[in-house]
């Protein structure tokens, strides 16, 4: 009986917490539901409704792009007017801005620090604009036959747009296809959309670091989403579109927190098992984690400095290359600096954003300046910590007006005060500026300026997000910069540790001297 | 001499419960300061696991402890006096140096000197429930939002962590001497062998101890 009661005993006290310890420590099998609904839709490859190449109005010899739009027209007859609602069209879009009150921003506007504005530059600017002929302000934007429908619809990959043609096409000789091209027209497919958002600020990868001419070969190792040997996906897969609005934001020009992409309307805001993680996705993008690092394949530039632009060699305009072959200094557009596999820089936002406008007064006293703001904060409940690309730049500014100037760079011709052609700030600044109808004291400086670029693109495998102990450490953590709150593994409060460390170290001696007082205390009163 | 008498003075769960704490203690303080980011050992992610399924067993084991304390009355042990405090004081500061005798009686009734009612009733009722408490804040910090708990809804989690790191401090510098004092029982392993085994030499009393029920 008495042995029963030491059995039962010692199974209550040895297996009884070990079962209990078991069953706390056992892993939640990670829940691939959601991920492999995903991607059963979207494994279903679209195909067109339509065979084009049977539409007799598109056996025509074209000539004139003009035309392929009014044959594009004369069956989908309200696509015009749709078109011309669309901020790729209008390049700009209406947004309140607390401080500026109703504003139309975008692109037709707005300033940059890579090529600093498209305003006198259209000719070669706007040649990524989805129009025929938008070279100066008199462009009609209520002209649907001004629509190039081909650059975001053509199948084929062989559309293009000229150089320096204000958004037309190669004439002549060198003109696309078209018969083939409208043979094969549809949805956007990758290369449409890269023709140009994988070019902007004038190269490959130059401006956003995430979205440059690799993804349209690059494996799952670059782009989880993209990559053709996984999904596969376009970018109108995620970038959906209604009535040709198309979702998505760029935050260089855009400033609203509406028709954003995010991760969540596909993946939820918490798709993981661990509860710990997907309680950080209160505070922290999904982006942040999951790319540690964007320009994966190719450089982006980093840095522009436009202050030594000009500079000849023997009298000669030069430039430089990197080892790589990235430009490093060219005497039409200065120096660069350039980065691949960069880890983003983090910052809190919220999804609306302010920018500094050409008349804005600039202040001296807070620079850099920010070309763009990211509204957020961490005591902002809407504010979350997003990777970002920080592009710096130096670009001329006035002086004595305290406003940035936007210069004209590109002309066709000699003696028109482009930079480009000329290399005289002073002729280009003055054109520029005139060209706008805005004051132009005619001295400038320049001043250091920065654009602030979320990273969105370039989705890393799930193994290889940015792990724990990267941000949750004492020094150099990605998030060091954000410190607005307290983050456990980074922060401390310095008074607390001390007092608590000199608390240990005290009772630890203070125990010691009391043992070594009774050792010697004890042996003494055995001598007794 | 004095006649001494063998007593089960540590019951089978009260043995248990005191091991598994000091165990889980121990283990949360090991993991929690790697939080801390005072050493790495586990790696930061799988501490904070580790730190958060110790959590759990030590509130499973507290509540099974209260309902214990409770059932059996043994809460009473830590009903705190003044009487014989200045005298439990002087023996740790003279009189243990001295041999001087125990000043507080150790008996089945009251197993506990003045100081060890103070200190851990001081452990049961602030220490300890502060830790639980910050320690849960820190696990459900801001979780309303994502549909848990809507009650709880802090700002910043500054407070709490420092609380609980705080805590931490104090535990761990209990800790220390708790751990020394188990030296200072009648002989130098008499007390640990007590909590091991829950039997103790005794002083014989002039009121008999009763048999346990």
């Amino acid at each position: 009986m008495q042995n029963l009661r030491t059995v039962i005993t010692f199974l209550l006290a040895i297996v009884a917490p070990l079962v209990i310890i078991t069953i706390i420590l056992r892993e939640t099998p990670a829940d691939h539901t959601l991920l492999n609904n995903l991607r059963e839709t979207y494994e279903i490859e679209h195909k067109p409704g339509v065979d084009h190449s049977k539409h007799e109005v598109l056996q025509q010899e074209f000539t004139n792009p003009h035309l392929i739009t009014a044959a594009c027209l004369s069956c989908h007859t309200e696509r015009g007017q749709e078109v011309m609602k669309n901020s790729h069209w209008k390049w700009e879009r209406e947004a309140y801005i607390p401080g500026k009150g109703v504003t139309y921003l975008g692109k037709k506007t707005l300033i940059n620090n890579f090529c600093t504005g498209i305003s006198s530059n259209e000719g070669t600017c706007n040649r990524c604009h989805i129009g025929y002929g938008w070279q100066d302000k008199t462009f009609d934007f209520t002209n649907e036959y001004n629509i190039d429908c081909l650059i975001c619809h053509d199948n084929t990959g062989t559309y293009e747009k000229a150089r320096g043609a204000a958004g037309y096409p190669p004439m002549g000789q060198d003109a696309p296809d078209y018969k083939n091209i409208l043979a094969h027209v549809g949805r956007p497919k990758r290369n449409n959309c890269g023709y140009c958002h994988f070019h902007g600020g004038g190269g490959n990868n130059v401006k956003h670091g995430d979205l440059e001419l690799a993804l349209l070969t690059a494996d799952r190792t670059i782009d989880v989403h993209m990559g053709v040997d996984g999904m596969n996906m376009a970018c109108v897969t995620c970038h959906t579109a209604e009535n040709h609005q198309i979702q998505g934001r760029y935050y260089g020009v855009s400033s609203s927190n509406t028709q954003r992409v995010t991760c969540e309307q596909c993946h939820t805001s918490v798709p993981h098992t661990n509860s710990k993680i997907n309680e950080h996705t209160i505070k922290v993008a999904c982006q942040t984690c999951h790319i540690p690092v964007y320009a994966k394949v190719n450089a982006t530039k980093t840095a522009w400095d436009w202050s030594t632009a000009t500079q000849r060699k023997d009298g000669l305009p030069y430039e430089l290359l990197d080892t790589s072959g990235n430009e490093t200094y060219t005497s039409i557009k200065g120096g660069f600096h350039w980065e691949r596999m960069v880890k983003p820089e983090y910052i809190w936002f919220n999804g609306t954003a302010d920018h500094h406008m050409i008349t804005e007064k600039i202040n001296l006293d807070n620079l850099p300046l920010n070309i763009n703001t990211l509204n957020g904060e961490y005591r902002d409940r809407n504010s979350k910590i997003y990777p970002t690309k920080i592009h710096r730049g130096k670009q001329p500014y006035d002086p004595v007006y305290l406003t940035i100037i936007q210069a004209k760079l590109w002309d066709k011709e000699v003696n028109k005060g482009a930079l480009w052609v000329d290399l005289d700030w002073e002729a280009a600044l003055r054109t520029g500026m005139e060209y706008l109808d805005l004051p132009y004291s005619g001295t400038y400086d320049f001043i250091p300026t920065q654009l602030f670029l979320p990273v969105n693109h370039m989705v890393s495998l799930a193994s290889e997000s940015v792990s724990c102990s990267e941000c949750h450490t004492r020094k150099d953590g990605r998030l060091n910069d954000l410190r607005d709150f307290y983050m456990p593994g980074r922060d401390y409060h310095v008074g607390i540790d001390t007092f608590g460390k000199l608390m240990i170290i005290f009772s630890f001696i203070g125990v010691l001297i009391h043992g070594t007082i009774r050792v010697f205390a004890s042996r003494k009163n055995q001598i007794k | 001499m004095k006649n001494t008498k063998k007593v089960y003075i540590y019951k089978g769960f009260e043995r248990f419960w005191h091991w598994t704490q000091a165990l889980l203690i121990m283990f949360l303080a090991l993991t929690g300061f790697e939080i801390h980011s005072s050493y790495s050992l586990f790696g930061f992610e799988t501490a904070v696991n580790l730190h958060n399924k110790a959590a759990w067993g030590f509130i499973v084991l507290i509540v099974f402890a209260i309902f214990w304390h409770i059932t059996t009355g043994e809460w009473k042990q830590y009903i705190p006096t003044t009487k014989n405090l200045k005298a439990q004081i002087e023996f740790y500061i003279t009189g243990i140096f001295r041999n001087a005798p125990h000043p507080t009686k150790k008996t089945l009734l009251s197993k506990l000197n003045p100081l060890q009612r103070l200190v851990y009733l001081g452990l049961k009722i602030l220490i300890i429930p502060v830790m639980v408490v910050s320690g849960l804040l820190f696990m459900f910090f801001r979780y309303p939002q994502s549909g848990m708990i809507k009650t709880v809804n802090i700002e910043n989690l500054e407070i709490v962590a420092l609380i609980h790191t705080l805590g931490a401090f104090l535990l761990i510098t209990f800790l220390i001497v708790h751990l020394y004092l188990i030296t200072t029982g009648h002989t130098i392993t008499s007390n640990l062998k007590a909590m091991i085994t829950g039997w103790e030499e005794l002083e014989e009393d002039t009121e008999e101890t009763k048999q346990e029920n």
